[in-house]
């Protein structure tokens, strides 16, 4: 295996050092590192960091591979940075047995972009009414520990509250997307003062704070471990500060749209910017922003939803939700929370890439880097500045909302396991 | 005047009334005659596109374009290539293709019209889209009450009815503002949206209190299915609380008027001897479609001035 | 041809460079063209050599003419013409307005403008003698259009013309039945017609124009 000696990077934004890689470890990190017979990349002012992990990811295949697949997808996922994703389960079949969740599993293995750690469904075809088989999809060859219906919010409480004991058994957890569906019926946009002008059937911040209000009493009660998807409102960061506060288990996760965008992007009826839970207000975004920073936010989160042209290119009301996110998450992170002076690098490594993988318990992804840690990283050029064209974009979708967008930072290198995945920028394979 | 008329807000207060006024010399215009037809408007072709059945709009979108001899097509959703699946986007390419120099779109989904005019070089008029606008009906309602009334600066208008749902409600609330009016919006509060009070209107939940203030008053269209969404109890109950019967219309001052956007629900938000009263500018409503419409194609369509 | 009294003048010719006729001259031009109409139209209509007008009734002429002003200027004109015969005559002139806005065919190039008024008498156009009245002769595609918006308004008996300036240049075969001024012009030129109606004064003035931004078929300017 080819050793790699990383010269002149900052670890966490630190200062320069090297790092040498052997054996899909880290060897060593130090000044004027040499190896013979190593790779040498210059890396005189990139920014080393942890790969990146997302707890939400839409891989789209089996099912809807025009839009997506494990491969493309993974290739998007290193170009960001990432060495880990958790691919959802809303495939088509939903990966709500072993069998789904193990073929997902060996996809991703064969890809070898990046590890791609399936979610299991919590009820059967997400369709809300049983369990699906939770215990059977932990003790695959995926391992399956996070658990979710997203896309669907599993809005009867009784059966909530048994998929958070359940789920317990294994030390899994359940990442519920929060939205109370009958508040939600036709809901197209966050309702409120653009959506009353716009004609858009509103989407209440209330639909989400409800759930999250009631699931994390129920995460208390039964004493189980919750995770919440795309917290979206300053509401639902307010209930999750109080939920910490009492030492409930729950987490949390923001994607890089909602600590950018708002629902004013709505104006342009171009459904590229509709996506659920919907972009919310300044106000929102202001306190995703400050819940982030001060931790009450676990971790960031895509939510990469890739979707075919003809699912998006049509009339607001008739397209599909969601927008991708792998390849530009760490560059919004960076204007959002870095720039403004709100996180460090150590914080981007602890909300992208620690908290992720340690809620969806990964062993191996979300280390120090430090020798002996297994060699997943990434380096970033910081100064670099980038226009979003999604024609050039790794996935297979065109969904980008950041499209003709400068956003800051590039992603120059990334390592799984000590093998390059990226490399000048440009994925190896 | 902006390439296409998506929405009240394109019009400023001189466009507004460049359209009210052409629409004015037009009527005069025409007033009598025997041949009701303008040459303007030969050569060109205005597609009606309406993935909504509105028989009424398309008539009078239809007339309107005749009598400035376009060419006309309607493309009716409904039988066509559209309900086989055919996008929004490809139909507009290929209307755009055959050389429609206006589209005049119907649609159910709320930014249809926007849509399209990404699409198309073309103009595109908006003849109602989802629960978002309806521009043209907002105009010759303006021009209804100018006519009525002299004038548009400080008249008190009361919208009354489903404005949560109404295309119609946000298109006059916008114009009206736009053109001086001072509007208020009446209806429970379900049937208002979240973030009205944005809106540059007073709210009310009181007919009754508003109504002898009021110099017109706008009935809007209420669908009883709402019942079954439990915006309110029962039609009874609605049309006890905001039908406009003979009783409440007596309420109303001398000059008042009372407008519908049609259709009627008779006996729901309107009652018969109202909708039949001399304040009723119903009838009259839909004469004027015709001619604020054609202003409308005119002053898109006519070319433009550099 | 057309008569005009006014022998033609080099429009730089005057005291005043640019001004061709002043208020007072255009009083004097108007008040000629209304003794024109009253000899053509009075008493049965005494007709010229160019046109056949037979009002075929002894109390014909002067009470069946209409002047049917072209908007802008060209509906004061009517209404001034008016004026002058009941004045020289004591017999009431019917006027009107006919916009051509939506009978013009550069829309295209032109762009649209505000519309104007068509106001015709009570008591229509039909079987009538029709005067329409224009500020400019120029290219004949105003008068073209005048013509195509009369035939949706009435059938009059006849249709003749009259224009305060002919400028020549003519695009289509139309001429003016009464002139009050012919004008050679180059087509660079623009003659500009000034009425205290619209403008707050009277006068015509001729001012060389910039050829590049005369759209063609543009008539007045
Ligand atoms: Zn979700």
């Amino acid at each position: 295996m080819t050793s790699y000696l990383i010269k002149g990077a900052k670890p966490l934004g630190g200062g320069p050092a090297d790092v040498l890689i052997t054996d899909g470890r880290i060897a060593a990190i130090g000044d004027s590192l040499s190896a013979t017979g190593a790779e040498v990349i210059e890396a005189g002012g990139l920014i080393a960091l942890p790969g990146l992990v997302d707890l939400h990811t839409h891989l789209r295949e089996p099912g809807r591979e025009d839009a997506e697949t494990v491969e493309t997808g993974s290739r998007a996922a290193a170009l960001g940075g990432f060495t880990a994703v958790h691919a959802m389960a809303n495939t088509d079949p939903v990966a709500d047995t072993a069998g789904v969740v193990e073929q997902v599993w060996r996809l991703g293995g064969q890809a070898g972009l990046v590890d791609v750690v399936p979610v299991g469904a919590v009820t059967v075809g997400l369709a809300g009414e049983r369990l699906a088989e939770l215990g059977a999809m932990a003790d695959s060859a995926a391992r399956v520990r996070v658990f979710s219906d997203d896309g669907h919010c599993v809005s009867d409480p009784a059966l909530m509250r048994r998929a958070l004991e359940y789920v317990k058994a294994f030390d899994g957890v359940v990442a519920q997307h929060a939205e109370e569906p009958r508040l939600t019926a036709g809901a197209q946009m966050h309702e409120g003062d653009r959506s009353a002008r716009l004609g858009l059937t509103g989407w209440p911040a209330a639909a989400e704070e409800a759930i999250i209000a009631r699931d994390v009493l129920l995460a208390g009660h039964v004493g189980a471990r919750l995770h919440v998807c795309h917290v979206s409102t300053a509401g639902s960061v307010e209930l999750l500060r109080w939920a910490k506060s009492r030492g409930v288990q729950v987490t949390a996760e923001v994607t890089p749209h909602h600590l950018l965008l708002t629902d004013a992007c709505a104006e342009s009826y171009d459904p590229v910017f509709k996506v659920n839970p919907p972009l919310r207000t300044d106000e929102d975004v202001a306190a995703l922003r400050r819940g982030l920073a001060d931790g009450t936010i676990d971790a960031v989160a895509t939510d990469h939803a890739p979707h075919a042209v003809e699912d998006k290119e049509s009339e607001w009301a008739q397209a599909r939700p969601g927008m991708l996110g792998l390849e530009q998450a760490l560059a919004v992170v960076v204007e959002t929370m870095v720039e403004t002076g709100l996180l460090d690098w150590q914080g981007v490594a602890d909300r992208m890439s620690m908290r992720p993988a340690a809620i969806g318990r990964l062993a191996g992804h979300g280390r120090p880097l430090a020798p002996g840690e297994p060699a997943n990283l990434l380096l970033l050029d910081p100064a670099a500045r980038v226009t979003v064209d999604p024609a050039a974009l790794a996935s297979r979708s065109r969904n980008s909302p950041y499209a003709g967008r400068e956003l800051p930072g590039r992603v120059v290198a990334t390592f799984l396991r000590g093998t390059p995945t990226v490399l000048d920028g440009k994925a190896v394979r | 005047m902006k390439r296409h008329l998506l929405e009240s807000a394109d019009l400023d207060r001189a466009d507004a009334t460049l359209v009210l006024d052409t629409a004015a010399q037009i009527d005069q215009a025409l007033a009598g005659r025997e041949v009701k037809k303008l040459p303007t408007l030969r050569g060109r072709t205005v597609v009606n596109l309406f993935y909504e059945d509105s028989t009424r709009t398309r008539i009078s979108f239809e007339l309107a374009a005749k009598r400035l001899s376009a060419d006309v097509i309607n493309f009716s959703a409904k039988g066509s290539s559209v309900s086989k699946g055919e996008s929004l986007k490809d139909t507009a390419l290929t209307l755009e293709a055959m050389g429609s120099d206006a589209i005049v779109v119907r649609h159910g989904a709320s930014g249809a019209p926007h849509r399209l005019a990404n699409w198309v070089r073309g103009s595109v008029v908006n003849a109602g889209d989802g629960t978002h606008e309806h521009p043209t009906q907002a105009l010759l309602d303006a021009y209804t009450i100018r006519r009525r009334l002299g004038r548009l600066a400080g008249v008190r208008v009361a919208i009354v009815g489903d404005v949560l749902h109404s295309r119609v409600a946000r298109s006059n609330v916008w114009l009206l503002h736009t053109l001086g009016a001072e509007v208020t919006v009446v209806a429970p509060p379900t049937l208002l949206p979240v973030g009205v009070g944005t809106w540059p209107v007073e709210v009310s939940y009181d007919l009754d209190a508003v109504l002898p203030k009021a110099d017109v008053v706008m009935m809007l269209r209420v669908q009883g299915e709402r019942m079954n969404a439990s915006y309110f109890p029962s039609a009874r109950e609605y049309s006890r609380r905001y039908g406009l019967d003979g009783r409440r219309m007596a309420a109303l001052g001398d000059e008042a008027i009372v407008m519908h956007p049609g259709p009627m629900n008779r006996g729901m938000e309107i009652a018969a001897e109202v909708a039949d009263s001399v304040r009723s500018t119903i009838v009259e409503q839909v004469g004027n479609g015709v001619s604020v419409r054609m202003a409308v194609l005119y002053l898109l369509l006519g070319g433009r001035s550099e | 041809m057309a008569r005009s009294t006014e022998p033609a003048r080099s429009p730089s010719s005057g005291s005043n460079p640019g001004v061709l006729l002043s208020a007072a001259d255009v009083a004097r031009v108007v008040d000629r063209m209304a003794h024109q109409l009253i000899e053509r139209y009075a008493r049965g209509g005494g007709v010229g050599d160019d046109g056949a007008i037979d009002p075929g009734s002894a109390d014909g002429g002067l009470s069946d003419l209409v002047l049917v002003g072209i908007p802008t200027r060209g509906a004061p004109l009517a209404r001034r013409l008016a004026a002058r015969i009941e004045a020289f005559t004591g017999t009431h002139v019917d006027v009107g307005t006919a916009d051509i806005t939506l009978y013009r065919d550069d829309l295209r190039r032109r762009g649209v403008r505000a519309l104007e008024p068509t106001i015709l008498p009570d008591a229509g156009i039909d079987d009538r003698l029709v005067v329409l009245v224009d500020d400019v002769l120029f290219s004949g595609r105003s008068v073209r259009a005048a013509l195509d918006a009369l035939r949706d308004l009435g059938r009059p008996r006849s249709v003749q013309l009259a224009v305060l300036v002919d400028r020549g240049h003519r695009e289509l075969p139309i001429r003016a039945d009464f002139v009050g001024k012919n004008v050679p012009t180059s087509r660079s030129q623009q003659v500009r017609v000034h009425l205290t109606e619209t403008d707050g004064a009277d006068e015509v003035l001729v001012t060389d124009g910039r050829p590049e931004v005369r759209a063609a078929g543009e008539e007045s300017q």
